[in-house]
């Protein structure tokens, strides 16, 4: 080992301190990727029961004229992309943003034929430095965003197809598979998919005013909600994600500290073993 | 009296549940009062207060926005945007907007900004009306 000892022992101490922010940052993923995992449980009796009624609504005659559930030409073709403010979690911005490109390029020649609606800093920074056409963005959500947080760029987003600035609209984010996988998907929110009714537990609801009125008062908000959970699913994938990517990099911290401690040993046990031989060579000269 | 169960829901959480012998809330064309056994319902609903009534007297008031409500044999769910019980209100807070709408909508801007202004007016009224 080249290095002195000196040297070696102030890398294992700079090494450890790092190990103990990983470490606390990894704690501090998990905490916060259980409390987002209940905030979609919690939020799933809402975006069901929407479900369950636009699907009854949907199963009868009058119901699939909104243009909502229609498709039409498609000119131009909005993105909302999910990726997080803060770095330091693994590859969870790169791989959705890659993805993102990546379907862009195959689907486009022009920037005219789509627009991004970007949610979170690194994502933007992104698309901006690279002139991407964007059409509105949100940054600075709170780790366990509430629904007033994104109602905004939902919105606009589900306004500007019914205005037919856009005439599809993809949703991109991690899914959340489990706390080490999380996989970028790119699924189509708008036109909707008129939801599976459940032939079953069929009920002749009167609706007030009418049915067309009540769909033309719910669609709005189901794709509101489907990107709010997808929001909620993919803060969760971002914690977990960083959570893996915290955990592997104080795994690799020991490593290298147990490495370092070892070479540590031996550049002092050489330098002793040195000082000695030289003591008994200073001996035998005398003697 | 025989009872139903009711449910507010939000995107965030259930904000009630519980039984009550009468739901009384403001839906597109009025007022509308659901007891048990009601026709099976969906309607939207305005920016109002719903009421309530659990047993005799006692009734429990909630400021909703963007929200419908589906009645279903002895069940009601109320889905809205936001759902606030009395003690969740922040009252300085809703007179602070109620004074700003109404300022707002004297001044009379374009449009969408007249239609925001309103909702916010309805909002904050209806988040008085709960907390009084």
């Amino acid at each position: 080992m080249a290095k002195g000892i000196r040297e070696i022992r102030r890398s294992i101490k700079s090494k450890k301190d790092m190990r103990q922010i990983t470490k606390a940052m990894k704690m501090v993923a998990a905490a916060k990727l259980r409390r987002n995992q209940d905030k979609a449980e919690a939020a799933r009796p809402y975006a069901d029961k929407i479900q369950e009624v636009i699907a009854s609504i949907a199963s009868g005659n009058s119901g699939s004229k909104h243009p909502m559930l229609q498709n039409r030409p498609v000119k131009k073709t909005g993105y909302i992309v999910i990726t997080s403010d803060r770095g330091l979690a693994g590859g969870y911005n790169a791989n959705i943003l890659r993805r993102v490109v990546n379907t862009i390029n195959e689907k486009h020649k022009s920037k005219d034929e789509y627009g991004i609606f970007v949610i979170g800093r690194k994502g933007r920074d992104f698309f901006s430095k690279r002139n991407y056409p964007l059409l509105e963005e949100v940054t600075g959500l709170p780790a366990s965003p509430a629904f007033a947080d994104i109602k905004k760029i939902a919105g606009a987003a589900v306004q500007m197809f019914e205005n037919e600035q856009i005439d599809e609209l993809y949703l991109c984010y991690n899914k959340f598979q489990s706390a080490i996988s999380q996989i970028p998907t790119v699924k189509q929110l708008l036109p909707l998919e008129a939801p599976e009714s459940n032939n079953a537990r069929e009920l002749n609801y009167e609706y007030e005013p009418s049915s067309e009125e009540v769909l033309a008062d719910l669609l709005p908000k189901y794709a509101e909600t489907l990107v709010y959970s997808a929001l909620l699913e993919a803060k969760a994938s971002e914690e977990g994600s960083r959570m893996t990517a915290m955990g592997s990099a104080t795994d690799n911290a020991t490593d290298m500290i147990n490495r370092l401690t070892l070479s540590y040993n031996r550049a002092r046990q050489a330098a002793i073993t040195q000082e000695i031989s030289e003591i008994v060579a200073g001996a035998n000269a005398q003697a | 009296m025989s009872k139903m169960t009711v449910e507010v829901v939000t995107p965030e959480r259930v904000v009630y549940s519980g039984q009550a012998e009468m739901v009384i809330a403001r839906g597109l064309q009025g007022e509308i009062g659901i007891m048990p056994n009601h026709v099976p319902l969906v309607t939207p609903l305005k920016t109002a207060p719903v009421r309530i009534k659990t047993e005799g007297d006692k009734e429990v008031k909630m400021a909703v926005s963007g929200g419908f409500m589906e009645v279903r044999g002895d069940k009601v769910t109320i889905l809205a945007e936001t759902a606030e019980l009395p003690g969740d209100i922040d009252v300085e807070r809703a007179k602070a907007a109620k004074e700003r709408a109404e300022k707002r909508l004297a001044e009379k801007y374009a449009e969408l900004d007249v239609k925001r202004a309103e909702r916010a007016l309805q909002r904050a009224v209806a988040r008085l009306d709960v907390a009084k």
